[in-house]
């Protein structure tokens, strides 16, 4: 909402600057996004009448003036515009006049001719873009007045960035009234005399959706001339309201939504036919608005209608049908009260909103309807002419918004502000809201007016107390609470502390939108039912995440592209599925490495970054717990290189090198090796339990095998460990060896294997058993051999 | 004894011509070898009558001593040479780059999260979490904003379709952390039901919200903190001390100020807005929005099960998107989610 301070000055005068007008709103929470002169600073420009033109003697163009500038001499002054004429009145800059951009006036001779000031068009005064001639003043113009008192170019204008509860601000009145309240300063509501009704023509209103519709004033007024001109003032305050000036009658109805806040409507009342019917839409029902669309109705869009059909979108848009034209002659003026329940919505659904529907849909004063109507009759008939007839004034009373009595309990206003109030203070700050009350013992009994939809309960109420008293003059004292220690789970691994032991790993993280293309869904994921929204920002973000990885791929794309060469990444975030008919939505990690293990440097051999670096990251963000890596297929996966990854016996997680199909498709020069898994399986952990630690000595015996080639180490090593006598602490593969000295087909595995016992040194009995035990197994099971 | 000084002197000077161990032990077999000089003299003492070898031999003797020591410091006199040496040449050009990994770095939105957390977690703040495919209900009714309230075009929602392709029933992305006070609420009021009071509710809820919006300033995805704080006596002046504290341990400075203004919201009345402005640094002076707060609406404690006329409680919501960029500088909230190595690796 953008107003004029000089207009709303007229309404309320407080010793205020612009600035702290401003400020006072912003900080009562009307807030002032914006402020704007209404022209740029310029000095020493009056009125001014041309007497006479004469042809300049030494060029074509220009034109040789003698004007009158109201100071008592004719001055001569050379202009080029072609609209200076004798009996113009235009702006005169006079000498030693600064024009915006710092433009010094000099008397001056232009070709030969001496020139005592300069003529100005509106462009040359920063007020239009207008620089076709001369900017042309009404011939009653004082000779002599500054332009800019006589334009009122001092004024500021301010566009406020109101909450939706605070209808009430929406208009001039209503911000004069809250100013009015904020400072003390007094309040002059404008003057609307009742206008005598002379004309006989009537119209009666049938209120058929009475819920929606509680009150419809309307009236006729005959005999207008709609192509009369809006008066400058009128025009001038619509435009520094930020509404165009269109024609007298449409202008009337703008100029006194703004000043009352009532949205107005004018129906061309010759188009209109037998009585005026508020009704539901009926399904199907067609309305072409006036902003040249054609909607299809539906049964809970109220509607104005005629005898015949709809003529426009109750509160919100009028037809175009029996829209007013420069033409008509009879005006059905419209001044309701639409129940906003009955409006909100309706024009964004049609994807567009208007100044009348951002009213209702936010509450009207239906107690002014009458009055607003009162006073367009009374413009309408000073600025186009005729006569208004007489008012009809439906009214579902039954129907109206009631304001019942809030109670403000003076403990209760100290318990939520936090510092009590004095009854005196309560009484003055109510009285200053112009909210009406009597008293119950301690307690003040509001009624809330009928232009506030904002105070239901007593917490509205103790929010204006609090306003008017201002926030910033609330105390903000340390804060005082229940002491009491947080939880601190020890089977949770903090979320902080696993993402820090990951950048610790040498990853970065990332966070990507939970929106993806559908293609990668497909690809990563081989998901063809995508959770899709309905309403996606672009086509390419049209459906939710199941897998982190895709995000990933385009950061590595992305970062290949700006010459990173080595890549490692990571993203913690939701991932979203359907579930039965809901959804699911786990917390994963995913991890991409590409490029060399080692960043590059001197004195060290590097290599691409594998499989096995990854995995080893993986295990360690586990540890202690124990992995398995089962050989498995994943549609983003190189299949013999990738494995699920599980924990207990539940799978986890998934890890490998990515398809060369989609190396390919995204034009990655490597694979990279990526995992993914699920949060909640890293974050819960088991709390430690002691096992004793043995006082002897322990025994280590290197084994070494053959085995087939084929044969997963996992397996070997689950089957040795769970066969070995329980002396076996732990057996580790330190080496894995094929080619040269092997048989084709064949590779050899070396284990050391620890021995030891809590209660006795073993002896090399024990021990040579146990190996053999082992090596049994191993021939047994694997079919493998010893080597020697 | 003329001779033998003239022996000492050669042989020092034999020594100390000398610059390795096994050119010194080549003269030192001259002298103290088994035919060296003093050795011969040793063996020709026995030709000596007692009286002379007395004499002869402590003469010889004290030589012999003189040359041992000589022989002795030239020692370790080429040991230090060699040790000197030796070092010289092991000598590392320490200026070159350490062999260490590569070390990775938090986001800084995650980075920005983390602290607001353990500054809250500081006054025993929990951190809470919720989902982001939400109610309409959790989003919005139970935060006192029924269909249809106008406030709901304050919000650009993000709709979801079913698996059958039908718009979803009442089912949005989130689009705000507020529907985490409101599930919170309604466990903690669910696990204490049946006593006398319940303990203060006081958590924080940090997440990725959704908005169908998408520019210079707005992202379709974004962040937000949420706060709450409900007890028997919490009240605006509380809700003004918290925050003005907060933001001063946020950005680790008292030139800074912080204002209040009434504001609106469905789910808190009275409601506020929260600017800051810098005493000093580029953004000098002006007032940057920053969050929006207020007291607990009595309807979203019903709805929770909370009597609202025995507790209060107050609320906000912080974009820590913007804290991160006021805190390190950064111009364009585009970045945060372009996944740009050199601009996250910034934050490190």
């Amino acid at each position: 909402m953008q107003f004029s301070e000089s207009w709303l000055r007229t309404f309320v005068n407080p010793a205020l600057s612009s600035a702290e007008l401003a400020h006072l709103l912003t900080m009562a929470g009307l807030e002032v996004e914006a402020m704007e002169a209404a022209a740029p600073a310029f000095t020493g420009v009056v009125v001014a009448e041309i007497v006479s033109v004469a042809a300049h003697p030494d060029a074509d163009r220009l034109r040789v003036c003698q004007v009158d500038a109201g100071d008592g001499a004719i001055r001569q002054i050379v202009c080029g515009a072609p609209n200076a004429t004798a009996g113009l009145k235009a702006p005169c800059a006079l000498p030693d006049a600064v024009l915006p951009g710092d433009f010094k006036i000099k008397v001056a001779k232009v070709r030969g001719v001496e020139s005592f000031g300069m003529l100005c068009s509106a462009r040359e005064l920063g007020i239009s873009e207008d620089a076709a001639g001369l900017m042309a003043l009404p011939v009653d113009a004082p000779t002599g007045q500054s332009i800019r008192d006589y334009l009122d170019l001092d004024d500021c204008l301010h566009t406020l960035k109101l909450t939706p509860n605070r209808a009430d601000c929406l208009s001039l009145v209503g911000i004069a009234r809250e100013v009015a309240a904020l400072t003390g300063a007094s309040l002059t509501l404008p003057q609307i005399p009742e206008v005598a009704f002379t004309a006989p023509q009537t119209r009666a209103v049938r209120l058929q959706a009475r819920v929606a519709c509680p009150r419809y004033c309307g009236r006729i007024v005959s005999g207008v001339d709609a192509k009369a001109p809006t008066p400058e003032w009128m025009r001038r305050r619509l435009l520094r309201s930020g509404l165009r000036s269109v024609s007298a009658l449409v202008d009337i109805t703008n100029y006194v939504m703004l000043t009352l806040g009532q949205p107005l409507h004018a129906f061309d009342n010759a188009r209109l036919s037998g009585d005026i019917h508020v009704r539901m839409a009926r399904t199907d029902e067609k309305l072409l608005l006036l902003n040249g669309q054609e909607i299809t109705l539906t049964d809970d869009i109220l509607v104005i209608a005629d005898a015949a059909d709809a003529q426009a979108m109750a509160g919100v848009m009028g037809g175009e049908k029996s829209a007013i034209t420069l033409e008509t002659t009879e005006v059905f003026l419209e001044s309701a009260f639409f129940a906003p329940a009955a409006i909100v919505g309706r024009a964004r659904r049609h994807n567009f909103s208007s100044d009348a529907s951002h009213r209702y849909e936010r509450g009207v004063d239906w107690r002014n309807c009458a009055n607003a109507l009162e006073y367009a009759s009374a413009l309408i008939m000073d600025i186009c002419g005729g006569a208004a007839g007489r008012v009809t004034d439906a009214v579902a009373e039954e129907h109206l918004p009631k304001r019942p009595v809030v109670r403000l309990r003076p403990p209760r206003l100290a318990k939520i502000l936090g510092t009590p109030f004095r009854a005196a203070e309560i009484t003055e700050f109510l009285t200053r809201l112009a909210l009406p009350f009597t008293r119950e013992s301690t307690d003040f009994l509001v009624t809330p007016p009928s232009y506030r939809f904002d105070i239901e309960i007593e917490e509205d109420l103790i929010e204006e107390i609090a306003r008017v008293h201002g926030y910033e003059n609330l105390p903000a004292p340390e804060p005082k609470g229940q002491l009491a220690m947080l939880p601190q789970p020890e089977s949770r691994r903090a979320l902080a502390r696993l993402r820090q032991q990951i950048a610790d790993r040498g990853f970065q993280e990332v966070i990507n939108y939970a929106f993806v293309p559908e293609e990668q869904e497909r690809d990563f994921a081989a998901n063809a039912t995508p959770v899709r929204l309905a309403n996606p920002i672009a086509s390419q973000l049209a459906v939710l995440r199941s897998s982190l990885l895709g995000g990933l791929i385009d950061n590595l794309v992305t970062n290949l592209k700006r010459k990173q060469s080595r890549v490692r990444l990571f993203e913690l975030g939701r991932s979203f599925a359907y579930a039965g008919d809901g959804y699911q939505q786990p917390w994963r990690l995913a991890i991409l490495a590409y490029g060399a293990q080692l960043p590059e440097g001197w004195g060290r051999e590097t290599r691409k970054v594998d499989f096995f670096d990854l995995k080893g990251d993986v295990e360690s963000l586990f540890a202690p717990a124990e992995l398995s890596f089962v050989c498995s297929e994943h549609p983003a996966l190189h299949p013999g290189r990738a494995a699920s990854i599980q924990l207990a016996g539940q799978t986890v997680g998934y890890i490998g090198e990515l398809h060369p199909q989609w190396v390919q498709k995204y034009e990655l020069p490597a694979a990279p090796v990526v995992c993914e898994l699920e949060l909640e399986a890293l974050t819960s952990r088991t709390l430690p339990v002691y096992t004793e630690v043995s006082r002897f000595q322990p025994a280590i015996r290197d084994l070494a095998v053959l085995v087939d080639q084929a044969l997963p180490l996992g397996d070997i090593l689950r089957g040795m460990k769970q066969h070995a006598p329980e002396q076996v602490c732990d057996i580790q593969l330190f080496d894995l060896y094929q080619g040269k000295g092997i048989p084709k087909g064949r590779k050899s595995l070396a284990f050391r294997i620890v021995m030891q016992d809590t209660q006795r040194t073993l002896s090399d009995a024990d021990i040579d058993l146990a190996v053999a035990g082992i090596t049994a197994y191993l021939e047994r099971h694997f079919q493998a051999r010893l080597r020697t | 004894m003329q001779n033998l000084d003239s022996i000492v002197h050669a042989a020092k000077a034999a020594f100390a011509a000398t610059f390795d161990p096994d050119a010194l032990e080549q003269a030192k077999a001259r002298y103290l070898g088994k035919s060296g000089r003093i050795t011969v003299l040793l063996k020709e003492l026995g030709k000596l009558t007692a009286e002379e070898k007395r004499k002869t031999g402590a003469a010889i003797n004290q030589a012999k001593a003189a040359v041992e020591t000589a022989l002795a410091e030239r020692r370790e006199a080429i040991k230090q040479a060699e040790l000197s040496a030796r070092l010289a040449d092991e000598a590392l050009d320490v200026t070159l780059p350490g062999r260490s990994e590569a070390q990775g770095s938090l986001h800084p939105v995650t980075r920005t999260l983390e602290r607001i957390e353990r500054l809250f977690a500081s006054i025993g703040f929990a951190v809470a979490d919720g989902p982001e495919i939400e109610t309409d209900f959790y989003n919005f009714t139970a935060l006192n904003t029924p269909e249809d309230h106008p406030a709901r075009s304050m919000h650009d929602t993000f709709y979801l379709l079913d698996k059958h392709g039908k718009l979803a029933e009442k089912v949005l992305l989130r689009t705000h952390t507020s529907p985490i006070q409101a599930r919170y609420m309604q466990a903690h009021m669910a696990k204490y039901a049946g006593q006398e009071t319940m303990p203060e509710i006081r958590i924080i809820a940090p997440g990725r919200v959704y908005r169908v919006d998408s520019d210079a300033t707005h992202s379709p995805m974004f962040h937000q903190v949420e706060g709450l704080w409900v007890g028997e006596n919490v009240s605006f002046a509380d809700l003004k001390g918290v925050i003005a504290d907060f933001l001063r341990r946020f950005f680790e400075t008292d030139d800074l100020e912080v204002r209040f203004r009434p504001s609106f919201f469905p789910f808190t009345e009275p409601s506020a807005e929260i600017d800051v402005a810098f005493m000093r640094g580029t953004q000098k002076g002006r007032w940057l929005e920053i969050a929006g707060c207020g007291m607990v609406h009595p309807n979203v404690l019903k709805h929770a099960g909370i009597d609202p006329e025995k507790y209060t409680g107050f609320a906000f919501g912080f974009g820590p998107d913007r804290l991160a960029m006021l805190r390190y500088g950064v111009n364009d909230l585009r970045l945060f989610f372009e996944g740009d190595l050199r601009f996250l690796r910034q934050f490190a």
